[in-house]
């Protein structure tokens, strides 16, 4: 097996409304050939359609809720499956609506390149709208690569000189996001021009067409690499009925390798044990890696149970620790109330103890002071656990950096946070 | 910096679907598992077993049973279930029928529609708040929107304009009393990934699936299969035709596929090679109107 037959590329749509996202994933899996022929009939019947006689309105390929095709809008996430000979894609077309950022987020969360689309035909002076700067924020800050994609050039006759204007603005907000030399593609999702193939529409423009762009994204780090992590789902019990009864760990490998004799530390009391057995359905094995489902048997009776997270000698706990969050519930944030932290398999019952920053989405700039967090908010908090959990940063591991915090009355789940630093 | 896992495809794919096993198991009090005997919950039982061998199932297997099963289909799920040493519920839209809850246009009406009202009925009867299934994003337009722990309210509803949001892989099952979830461990596999996973674990299946003579009648685009509850209608010429089903339904709206395809490897060239969707050339169900699936989720169907 070839490591090329093993590339996934996740792929997330993002910007404001109407900029044509839906079309884009629509163009892609078209000029892809991934659409089969009773799905294109279906487009060419569909009701609703805003297409001229004749032509597809390619954003009915993922735009499939009866509600979305009749407002011609993107409400939720859809997914999509498709692969070239090199690389298996999963592309995501996420909703540009303000009111639906919390679906976005879901879909960025889930994806490894943001496209970031632009109206090159309503920005008045480069000005860029503010959908734009917070989708291309949440990107960078789920560790997403971020390509800006420039649509509608055909509405402005494939100007250079606009596309320029464009262009200086993207290189300014991603100067100011900390995204260094990110791609910019001059592009027409509804007629195809560089989105699968260069076109000729634009002889000035020297770069690459949008889907090589996106299959060409270096690989990044490879988690099996980071130190191991281990968050474990259920105990099992083998022979429970009998006195030398086992107890094994059944979880996912987050990060890291795990080793038979290696030596692990269980919990937030880091009590360290060895690894005796890694056994999965059918096989014992010698050495598992990130991404692994199996089962672990440790030397000695450690009692880990589920929410514990196994680790190697590197690591840190923290009652208190510094993380941003995006806000998704309707309900704004309560200062007296308490939120369950979900990270790996744990829930542990935390606060949100003050507010350092949120975001102004308008410049990007950083409002101080405890203001109430609401819906859609972008925010620097420093939180206080019950108990102590794993303080790793999000920018290192962004299996166990990340967490979730639950409303426990409505059962919500009401931000989405990722560590940056302990108190 | 983005990270990647080294894992193959199918073995990634066969780890998440552990994964979501497990978290499911762990956060709900009384789960159950989809199992019709059709090939994508054969792939799920099979993930199951993976996930919590050498234990028994935390759930037992649930079928929604319309009553017009093809031939064989029936008793491979009761064979499978009794050769696991696993429990079987059936949920029988028969006995909807007997109870007045399900009423059909007429006695030989299609009762896939129906299977919503029946599982509704089976979920209360026996206090399940988690359901298993095999569904795929890459059937329908409807599933593509689908989260993974999909949340149904109080009536079973599938609510797609306010989906809970879904973060990376932290699945928040808490639920409401009376609530339930619908979890698809399969939902970022294609068909040509179950297919090749089949051959891969030699997963049996319905006879069904493989190429055989069976009479049928032209409808459309399709070739109708000719059976007791779907008889020829008067002057219609009933053919033999060498076919193979691409998905395995209720009998009133699942059509088979003209195929010579009678192993499993030929049955993965065929789909890398077909131009039409699994459903869009199999289930008349699906054309009923653009949004029939959709409209069937919403009433509180898998």
């Amino acid at each position: 097996m070839t490591q090329a037959q093993t590339k996934l590329v996740r792929i997330v749509t993002a910007g404001s409304v109407d900029d044509g996202k839906s079309t884009l994933i629509g163009r892609i899996l078209h000029d892809s050939k991934a659409l089969m022929s009773d799905q294109v009939d279906a487009l060419s019947n569909a009701r609703y359609s805003r297409a001229e006689e004749g032509d597809l309105d390619l954003s009915f390929v993922t735009d499939g809720l009866e509600s979305e095709r009749e407002q011609g809008i993107t409400i939720d996430v859809a997914y999509r499956y498709f692969a070239t000979p090199q690389t298996s894609f999963i592309v995501i077309d996420a909703p540009g609506h303000e009111q639906y950022t919390r679906n976005m987020v879901t879909g960025a969360s889930n994806a490894d390149v943001a496209i970031v689309l632009v109206d090159a035909s309503r920005l008045h002076q480069g000005a860029l709208k503010v959908q734009t700067r917070r989708h291309a924020t949440i990107a960078h800050l789920l560790g997403l690569k971020v390509v800006f994609a420039v649509n509608k050039m055909d509405l402005i006759h494939w100007s250079q000189k606009v596309f320029q204007e464009v262009e200086e603005s993207l290189k300014r907000l991603s100067r100011s996001l900390g995204i260094t030399n990110p791609a910019i593609v001059p592009i027409n999702a509804r007629s195809g021009d560089n989105v699968v193939a260069v076109s000729p529409a634009a002889p000035w423009y020297q770069g690459a067409s949008l889907l090589e762009v996106l299959q060409n994204q270096g690989e990044g780090t490879d988690l099996s690499d980071l130190p191991f992590r281990f968050p474990v789902q259920r105990v099992v019990r083998v022979d429970g009925h009998k006195l030398e009864a086992q107890r094994g760990y059944a979880g996912r490998i987050a990060s890291g390798q795990v080793s038979v004799g290696d030596e692990v530390l269980v919990g937030p009391h880091r009590r360290p044990t060895k690894i005796s057995r890694i056994e999965t359905f059918d096989q014992s094995l010698t050495q598992a890696e990130a991404g692994q489902s199996v089962t672990l048997y440790t030397e000695d009776e450690v009692d880990a149970a589920r929410g514990d997270i196994l680790t190697g000698p590197e690591s840190s706990y923290a009652n208190r620790v510094i993380a941003d969050l995006c806000w998704l519930d309707d309900q704004a944030w309560d200062p007296r109330r308490r939120y369950l932290i979900q990270q790996g398999t744990a829930a542990i019952t935390s606060r949100i103890e003050s507010v350092l920053h949120i975001r102004d989405m308008r410049d990007l700039s950083e409002v101080r002071g405890d203001q109430a967090l609401k819906l859609n908010d972008i925010a620097l908090v420093q939180l206080q656990t019950q108990t102590p959990i794993l303080a790793d940063h999000f920018k290192d591991n962004p299996k166990t950096g990340a967490f979730i915090l639950i409303d426990p009355e409505t059962n919500q789940t009401a931000a989405a946070g990722m560590i940056r630093g302990v108190v | 910096m983005t990270f990647f896992s080294r894992l193959l495809h199918l073995d990634r794919l066969e780890s998440e679907a552990i994964y979501i096993l497990r978290e499911a198991a762990a956060q709900s009090r009384n789960p159950a598992l989809l199992f019709s005997g059709g090939k994508d919950s054969a792939v799920l039982l099979h993930l199951a077993l993976k996930a919590f061998r050498p234990e028994k199932l935390p759930f037992p297997l649930l079928h929604v049973d319309t009553g017009h099963n093809f031939e064989g289909v029936t008793e491979f799920r009761d064979e499978t279930a009794a050769r696991l040493g696993e429990r079987l519920v059936v949920a029988d839209v028969e006995a909807s029928i007997q109870r007045g809850s399900v009423r059909l246009a007429s006695p030989t009406a299609s009762r896939n529609a129906a299977q919503a009202v029946t599982l509704l009925e089976a979920i209360e009867t026996h206090g399940f708040d988690l359901l298993l299934g095999g569904a795929r994003r890459d059937e329908d337009k409807a599933r593509a929107k689908e989260r993974v722990f999909s949340h149904r309210d109080a009536f079973g509803a599938w609510n797609p304009k306010s989906q809970r949001p879904e973060l990376w892989d932290l699945y928040n099952g808490r639920l409401q009393v009376g609530e339930n979830f619908r979890v698809f461990p399969l939902s970022n596999w294609t068909e040509l990934d179950i297919w090749t996973y089949i051959e891969r674990e030699k997963i049996a299946l319905p006879s069904l699936y493989f190429a055989h003579v069976r009479p049928v009648v032209r409808d459309g685009d399709y070739w109708r299969p000719v059976t007791s509850v779907t008889p020829a209608a008067e002057g219609q010429e009933v053919e033999r035709r060498l076919v193979r089903f691409r998905t395995v339904g209720d009998m009133t709206c699942t059509c088979p596929i003209e195929s010579d395809a009678s192993d499993i490897a030929a049955i993965i060239a065929e789909t890398r090679l077909s131009t039409l969707s699994e459903r869009g050339a199999t289930r008349m169900d699906d054309k009923v109107n653009e949004a029939a699936m959709e409209r069937r989720k919403r009433e509180g169907y898998f």
